[in-house]
């Protein structure tokens, strides 16, 4: 039977090196900077937690194999090799200290994108044998039962239910040719059951056509988080078979952030071709439809908000401005946290660190940044669009014992629409 | 022998048969402490000495080079050549100054070195061929210069190597240096040797060292090159009276331009003056007339070793004395041809590995649960 | 004979050409190996081009960020002053612009001397600090290698035989001109083999940084 060996790992390695990650250690000065950018590093501060550390077994390859200098300080002999003890060492530095959340990448002097050298590191990691055992238990599960939390149908269908009789409105499911399929992760079906609500009240509002499919129903990929292709690969076919089998024009990628990356920018590259439809965050589609006029809102919260970018929504993704037109919408008091949108905060928890239960410790370290930011706008409340950031604000703020709810924002533009006897809005609305 | 009758005079007596006044001799000392450096106080000092030397005897030997140097001396004005030849020493071979020819020359030279064993002084200009290479590329007499010069310092008390030639192998030395040139220090290990360079030398400073070797009855300080101290000690560059122009970043860019007719520095017109010793700027040429700085053309460092290899007289001291632009060009079209070899290796390779590159399934991943 | 002018000479003429042919050849293979690595195609769809936000962040990622420049103002101050310096010294240097027109053809117009003198004091003093920071700091100790400290002291080098020999503080001049021209040609000879072609290669990392973000709708 195979198994996973340093050979295997050292040939992922080398299959990830590209003219990118050659001019990035070409140019990596060490001056340190991306340590200050990095919440693992500011809040331990523990240097072995510097960026462009943890990036030291991929350097080392790239050095050996890929330059000219390399090849011959091997025949000298004074290469330094990657070791299988060594890549045991760094598994702690690939994964349980390192959200890639990218923001390193936005302050590195010389321009490398450290983050970016990071996912390609987990594919070596993966491939030697040195994966963080909650991960890997999150990718067999999602392999094998397509939720990385074990998560059937059946169970989503009982919350579709309780959406149903609640709302008074039907969930669509398997409707072939709508306009959007909309995905969902595992983690909003079990502790956020308000988002498919939410959803399907604001879709009924302003008349959009959209379905569910029983075949793939989950976005999330523990594959990008783990970092490998081939789980990462199969996660997104799916998502494409559904959307393909329902002849949708558009995929809805639910409020979580690396599911976005994975189906939005990895996806395609995954399978090695284009897709047939469009893909969106839920928060472009709401902001769509509320600059199409789509959405009509009434009331406002007036308590002091503040807002939690996820970083692969914001910095890795783009959306920036959406999300805060959308709390405009529907909130008197928005604050904006000091550093947000592309210079944003991780909240601690993404990259898998929050699937990586011997990360729990360094994940609540890194969260010290957020609540220090928190603190320092005095929010009275958080809004954020991603269930991992929005898990992680919830158990920090907990740990922390501050009073501060978090919620959802395609919740909150839920709760403010406008009742109306059904619609202005036509055709595809299913009252 | 007339040469013997001179060097059995005092300095003072022979000044006095000629007629110059106590008032000139003095004049004269003064000159000669200055020249020097020495303290005007060291006047009376000199004065002293000078009444009481004997003149030295001088032999002169002149192989591979222009007589520049011998019409350089000739232009010295405190000491006059006149002064010199008379007065301060017995200057008794020098092919081009003295009366006699052929067979006489040569007897001069001869007696000369038998009558002052050990006590005789050997002047050099020019450069010579080497012991290995053709001794036929210049000979005196019959004599290859090499055999010449090492049978005349046998039983010299010193050497002084005149002009950049005998000093550094000067001209005739440059590359290829087909004669295989070589200058006095080159060859002549035994003796103490001071070189007095320069294409030409300065006259003064010829004069000088052998005023100095009169006064003290030993050769003066030297620097790394054999070089009098007192007027090798300073750049051109440092007492440079258009220094301060290149202080405040005032150039000439060319030999007409507003710049040059200001008189601002002349670096940018290839001046050796920073890399090269020798004391034109203080003492002037012609009587204290100009120098080649003050005459609007930058110094071409002829006092230096190799200057005629040092790069273009009108590139600047900085610039490299053989890379072009070509080189350049050329060692980068070598990178790319390398670079591209190498970069499309590795490229294969990392194609290689994704072709081999395993999946990894499920039941791999299982295992290390 | 072998004193500090045929040093001088040695080190402007045979051993230029041999540290300007390996700089070239270096160079130019380390920037082949990023090109012909090149990247794969991307299927996802971009939001934007890439060629734009690429060269803007080439420009921009010179200058820090005001979270990061409050959280390292050391590294970003010094870094500037000593890059700067450096720039202006090299650049803007009569003998300096006389060297690179002599193997270019180009020429641009210089600062006063004594503006390059105090600058290049500045700078040195600049470098200094660096290093202090480098040995104190626990990020920079930890990540530091052999190699940091060996491109320090080369710069170092260069910098301080220049200020030596503008300032003539060693006699003979040659021998102070020689020195700093050969440690000039050490760099040169180090640079496509160390973290120097940083120099070179950090326009083409910014680039696919910016190129990276910029197609996302970022920009970097």
């Amino acid at each position: 039977m195979s198994e996973l060996t340093l050979e295997r790992g050292l040939a992922a390695f080398r299959a990830e090196v590209d003219g990118p990650v050659a001019a990035f250690f070409s140019s990596c000065v060490h001056c340190g900077i991306c340590a200050q950018a990095c919440p693992f590093y500011v809040e331990t501060g523990d240097p072995k937690y510097t960026p462009i550390l943890k990036l030291e077994p991929l350097r080392r390859v790239w050095e050996n194999d890929f330059t000219l200098w390399g090849r011959i300080k091997g025949l000298i002999g004074l290469q330094q090799k990657v070791t299988d003890q060594m890549l045991a060492e760094w598994e702690e530095l690939l994964y349980d200290s390192c959200t890639m959340c990218g923001r390193c990448s936005m302050v590195c002097p010389v321009g490398n994108d450290l983050a970016l050298m990071i996912r390609k590191s987990r594919e070596g990691m993966v491939q030697s044998g040195h994966a963080p055992e909650g991960l890997i238990a999150a990718s067999v599960r999602a392999i094998q039962t397509g939720s990385p939390m074990g998560l059937q149908w059946k169970t989503l269908a009982v919350q579709i239910k309780h959406v149903e009789d609640s709302s008074g409105l039907a969930v669509p499911v398997d409707k072939d040719g709508a306009e959007y399929l909309v995905l969902l992760s595992s983690m909003e079906v079990i502790n956020f059951p308000e988002y498919l609500e939410a959803i399907t009240r604001i879709f009924a509002h302003a008349g959009v056509s959209w379905t569910l499919s029983t075949d793939c129903f989950e976005a999330t990929n523990a594959g990008i988080q783990i970092g490998n292709k081939d789980v990462a690969a199969e996660l997104v076919e799916r998502v494409v078979a559904a959307a393909e089998k329902l002849r949708v024009s558009k995929v809805i990628s639910p409020e979580c952030g690396h599911a976005f990356t994975a189906i939005r920018w990895e996806g395609p590259n995954l399978i090695g071709r284009s897709y047939p439809f469009k893909v969106f965050h839920i928060i472009e589609v709401l902001d769509e439809l509320r600059a199409a006029g789509r959405i009509q809102t009434e009331g406002m919260e007036t308590d002091r908000l503040s807002m939690h970018d996820p970083c692969n929504l914001a910095r890795k993704s783009g959306v920036i401005q959406q999300q805060r037109n959308l709390m405009n919408l529907v909130a008197e008091n928005f604050v904006d946290l000091k550093e947000h949108g592309k210079l944003q905060w991780c909240c601690g928890a993404g990259g898998g660190v929050s699937s990586n239960e011997r990360a729990e410790p360094l994940k609540m370290a890194a969260f010290k940044h957020k609540k220090a930011q928190i603190e320092e706008v005095n929010a009275e409340r958080m809004v954020t669009m991603c269930a991992t950031c929005r898990t992680q604000l919830e158990e920090g703020l907990e740990e922390f014992n501050m009073d501060i709810p978090v919620v959802g924002l395609t919740e909150m533009i839920a709760e403010h629409l406008v009742e109306k006897p059904r619609p202005a809005s036509p055709a595809d609305a299913q009252a | 022998m007339a040469a013997r009758n001179a060097t059995e005079k005092t300095l003072g007596e022979s000044l006095r048969e000629r007629g110059v006044s106590r008032r000139g001799f003095l004049k004269f000392c003064a000159a000669t402490a200055s020249m020097m450096a020495l303290p005007p106080s060291m006047t009376s000092t000199i004065a002293a000495a000078l009444e009481q030397a004997r003149r030295p005897s001088v032999i002169w030997l002149s192989f591979q080079e222009c007589t520049g140097c011998t019409e350089s001396l000739t232009r010295s004005h405190a000491p006059t050549v006149e002064d010199l030849i008379l007065d301060v020493i017995s200057l008794d071979y020098h092919h081009t100054l003295q009366a006699a020819a052929g067979e006489a020359a040569e007897l001069a030279r001869v007696q000369a070195m038998k009558a002052h064993a050990g006590d005789y002084l050997v002047v050099v200009d020019g450069s010579l061929p080497g012991p290995d290479s053709n001794p036929g590329y210049s000979t005196v007499a019959g004599h290859s210069n090499y055999d010449m010069l090492m049978e005349t310092v046998e039983h010299a008390a010193a050497v002084v190597a005149v002009g950049s030639c005998a000093a550094f192998g000067g001209l005739p030395h440059a590359s290829p240096n087909p004669t295989g040139a070589v200058s006095v220090l080159d060859v002549v290990k035994h003796k103490p040797v001071v070189n007095v360079s320069g294409c030409p030398p300065i006259p003064m400073v010829i004069t000088g060292v052998l005023a100095h070797y009169l006064i003290f009855g030993r050769l003066p300080e030297l620097d790394a090159y054999h070089r009098p101290l007192a007027f090798f000690g300073q750049s051109i560059h440092d007492r440079c009276y258009r220094r301060p122009f290149y202080d405040k970043g005032l150039f000439a860019k060319s030999f007409d331009d507003e710049g040059a007719r200001l008189g601002w520095c002349l670096y940018q017109l290839g001046c050796k003056g920073p890399s090269t010793y020798n004391a034109c700027a203080t003492m002037r040429w012609n009587d204290g007339t100009s120098w080649p700085v003050e005459a609007g053309h930058p110094c071409l460092g002829c006092a230096e070793p190799s200057f005629w290899d040092a790069g273009g007289f009108y590139q600047a001291l900085s610039v490299p004395t053989s890379a072009s632009g070509m080189t350049v060009l050329g060692a980068g079209a070598a990178g790319a041809l390398v670079g591209g070899a190498v970069a499309a290796l590795a490229k294969r390779r990392t194609k290689a590995e994704e072709a081999r590159r395993q999946p990894v399934t499920v039941d791999e991943l299982e295992q290390k649960l | 004979m072998s004193g500090s002018m045929e040093f001088l000479l040695w080190t402007k003429g045979p051993m230029f050409n041999v540290a300007i042919a390996i700089f070239a050849i270096g160079l130019l293979v380390r920037i082949a190996e990023i090109f012909v690595l090149g990247r794969e195609r991307n299927y996802a769809e971009p939001r934007a081009s890439e060629w734009l936000p690429g060269l803007r962040t080439v420009f921009t990622r010179t200058v820090a960020d005001p979270g990061t420049f409050k959280r390292a103002p050391f590294n970003v101050v010094v870094g500037w002053v000593w890059h700067i310096g450096f720039l202006i010294a090299l650049l803007l240097f009569v003998p300096h612009i006389k060297l690179i027109e002599s193997l270019t053809g180009l020429s641009w117009p210089a600062l006063p001397n004594p503006i390059i003198s105090m600058v290049t004091a500045v700078t040195l003093v600049a470098l200094i600090a660096t290093l202090i920071h480098r040995m104190t700091h626990p990020v920079k100790r930890r990540i530091s290698t052999i190699e940091d400290y060996l491109v320090w002291t080369v710069v170092f080098a260069v910098v301080l035989t220049g200020f030596l020999a503008f300032n003539r503080m060693i006699n003979p001049y040659p021998l102070v001109l020689g020195m700093h021209i050969l440690s000039a040609e050490i760099m040169l000879i180090l640079l496509p083999f160390t973290k120097l072609t940083h120099i070179f290669t950090l326009f083409i990392a910014r680039w696919y940084n910016g190129a990276a973000f910029g197609r996302k709708g970022v920009q970097s």
